[in-house]
């Protein structure tokens, strides 16, 4: 199978990832968006990484996925917080800041 | 059998990371072990200690690379360079006064939430705040941010680029969550920031991929030589360094990418406010200052136009939004955008006095934006009682101040003006020398917008001056309504070195000169 396929896949994920942001009102989903999309980079570093017949790409996605972890362990810090001060992780209900 | 090869590692040239990351892990241990009565005594000793002593060991990498000339770090993933010591020491040194404000506690408190996992308004709180807590946890996230932000301008491949992001935002996420007063608008701020944060940070991440995949490595300077080969995969070059350009904007806050400015500004607590707008703006300009001096000069045709585009925008959004706010801190905030547009002047020019002129324009703006916000966590309401609540950060309730208080206004003055950019303050050399380096690079037409924008900012800062000075007080001399806290003295020192620094920029730039004048290349 063409690799090529998995930089296809990789390219849909960002874009669901990146619509599931934009579009999603709850600061959970919102925040599994982030998540898919930075899966979805992992994929295409290691698709490279196979491509170019070197080990950079996998390493590079080790990282990113401690990275992942400590992101989701701040923002889920911040998401609970806000959850039990509101009783809601609505995006849109987090509007008092407005210019 | 391949042999394992341990890397050489040049532990003298990472020495001012060591000893910021190594005591924030301290401050961690502190946390644990030391009793409470002396855990924020203990925290701001080992901060302040540490990024002094951080400052210190740059100094002395200064003087050893003069000597030896730049050299790669950790098997290539650093530089140590002019430029990249030099804004590390100008990050040290506004991370240092910006210190000074967060460990500040004006009327008795200081600025953070007494138990951040306390719901805002319930007894818990109510009950924390009583019995004195302090989340002491302040000083080792700032430490974690002050390290990652050194390895920021130092960073030569994408990979410790990413890391570094990571590391100095993480932390900054949460500290714009404990706000002690208005605790609404600061947990909303933190969440907008993360969301947005981790969302830039993706692109960022698919940027990095994507060059990967175009040239098979993340080095910068191989990056650089793979830049000029014709592969018929332009595309996917231009598409990867847009991505990884636009992760660095968003954390410099250039327009389209500054949506989160403003309400971060403005949520997060005041002195953590005055650190993130310094550090970060240092941090990430010199790290985009680097990417797009190394790695672009070969793609300049291409970029040329978008980034134009953003610095035209940047300029004129920061500025006629400014102009229409009526809260201090979203106007600083929106001022910053408008810097941020001047900055990028220096970073567009592309030529060796540009990265010497974005470096001073960043201290001064540094050292002028750490006063600022110190001044505003002063600057306070008083409810019926007469006790000293929240921040007052109306314009209205600034009216008159100057009589009351001449040191204050004066030196909030000073920072206004060095902001605005008029003579015999850091901020009018540094304009200065910004806008020459963009006409030596050919935007003479960036440099007149910029021109204009200055002009127009500079009615909203005046605005403010005369407001302070010139305006009748709201309150009657009984009951002014807005009152200026005494500190325990750590906020006056920081404002004070800015000011000192403020005017010594303006009046006699010549050391610093001297000193940026010899950071104007780039180890490839």
């Amino acid at each position: 199978m063409s690799l090529v396929n998995y930089l296809v896949l990789s390219g849909i994920l960002f874009s669901i990832g990146s619509i599931a942001v934009l579009t999603r009102r709850n600061a959970i989903i919102a925040f599994m968006g982030v998540e898919l999309m930075l899966n979805a980079a992992n994929l295409t570093l290691v698709t490279f990484g196979r491509l170019h017949g070197d080990l950079h790409g996998q390493v590079i996605a080790f990282f990113v996925m401690v990275v992942a972890a400590a992101e989701v362990v701040i923002g889920l810090a911040i998401i609970v917080s806000i959850f039990r001060t509101r009783g809601s992780a609505s995006i849109d209900d987090a509007n008092l800041l407005k210019s | 059998m391949n042999q394992f090869v341990p890397p050489e590692i040049d532990w003298a040239a990472l020495s001012p990371v060591l000893i910021v990351l190594g005591l924030a892990v301290v401050g961690v241990l502190v946390e644990a072990f030391v009793p409470m009565r002396a855990r924020r005594a203990t925290q701001v000793v080992l901060a302040v200690v540490g990024v002094g002593a951080a400052l210190v060991a740059v100094a002395w990498r200064w003087v050893v690379v003069q000597d030896e000339g730049p050299t790669a770090v950790v098997a290539g993933a650093l530089r140590e360079d002019a430029p990249a010591l030099l804004a590390q020491a100008i990050l040290l040194v506004c991370a240092f006064v910006g210190l000074l404000v967060i460990a500040d506690r004006s009327s008795g408190e200081d600025a953070f939430a007494p138990a951040a996992a306390a719901i805002p308004g319930s007894a818990y709180e109510a009950e924390a705040r009583k019995a004195g807590l302090a989340q002491t946890e302040v000083f080792p996230l700032t430490m974690f941010a002050v390290g990652g932000m050194l390895v920021f301008p130092a960073a030569a491949d994408l990979l410790t680029l990413f890391i570094a992001l990571e590391v100095l935002s993480l932390p900054l996420y949460l500290l714009a969550g404990l706000a002690r007063r208005r605790r609404l608008l600061s947990q909303e701020a933190s969440l907008k920031y993360f969301l947005l944060g981790a969302f830039s940070s993706a692109f960022f991440l698919m940027g990095i991929a994507l060059l990967y995949g175009y040239s098979g490595s993340v080095r910068f300077d191989e990056l650089a030589t793979a830049v000029p080969a014709t592969s018929g995969l332009d595309g996917m070059l231009l598409a990867g360094v847009l991505l990884v350009i636009v992760g660095l904007l968003f954390k410099v806050g250039a327009v389209p990418f500054h949506s989160w400015v403003p309400d971060v500004y403005q949520g997060a607590p005041t002195p953590i406010t005055g650190f993130m707008a310094a550090c970060t703006k240092i941090a990430a300009f010199a790290a985009l200052l680097r990417f797009v001096y190394v790695v672009v000069p070969g793609l300049q045709w291409d970029l040329t136009v978008a980034l134009w585009v953003i610095a035209i925008l940047t300029m004129i959004v920061g500025t006629v939004l400014a102009v229409v706010q009526t809260d201090m801190k979203r106007m600083l905030a929106y001022s910053s955008v408008a810097h941020a547009g001047f900055l990028l002047l220096g970073v567009i020019a592309l030529v060796p006095s540009g990265i010497s002129s974005v470096l001073f324009y960043l201290l001064a703006y540094g050292l002028a934006t750490v006063g600022a916000f110190g001044l505003l966590t002063l600057v306070r309401e008083r409810d019926a009682d007469g006790n000293v609540t929240g921040e007052a950060l109306h314009l209205s309730q600034w009216a008159g101040l100057g009589r009351r208080h001449p040191v204050l206004a004066v030196c909030f003055t000073l920072f206004l003006i060095s902001f605005a950019g008029i003579p015999l303050t850091g901020g009018f050399i540094g304009k200065f020398l910004v806008f020459g380096a963009a006409i030596e690079g050919g935007a003479w037409p960036l440099v007149v917008i910029a021109v204009l924008a200055s002009a127009a900012a500079a009615f909203f800062y005046v605005r403010v001056i005369v407001l302070m000075f010139f305006t009748e007080p709201a309150g009657t001399d009984a009951d002014p309504g807005t009152t200026v806290v005494r500190t325990e003295g750590l906020t006056a020192v920081a404002v004070v070195v800015c000011a000192i620094g403020t005017v010594l920029l303006g009046v006699l730039p010549g050391p610093i000169l001297d000193l940026t004048a010899s950071a104007t290349k780039f180890m490839l």
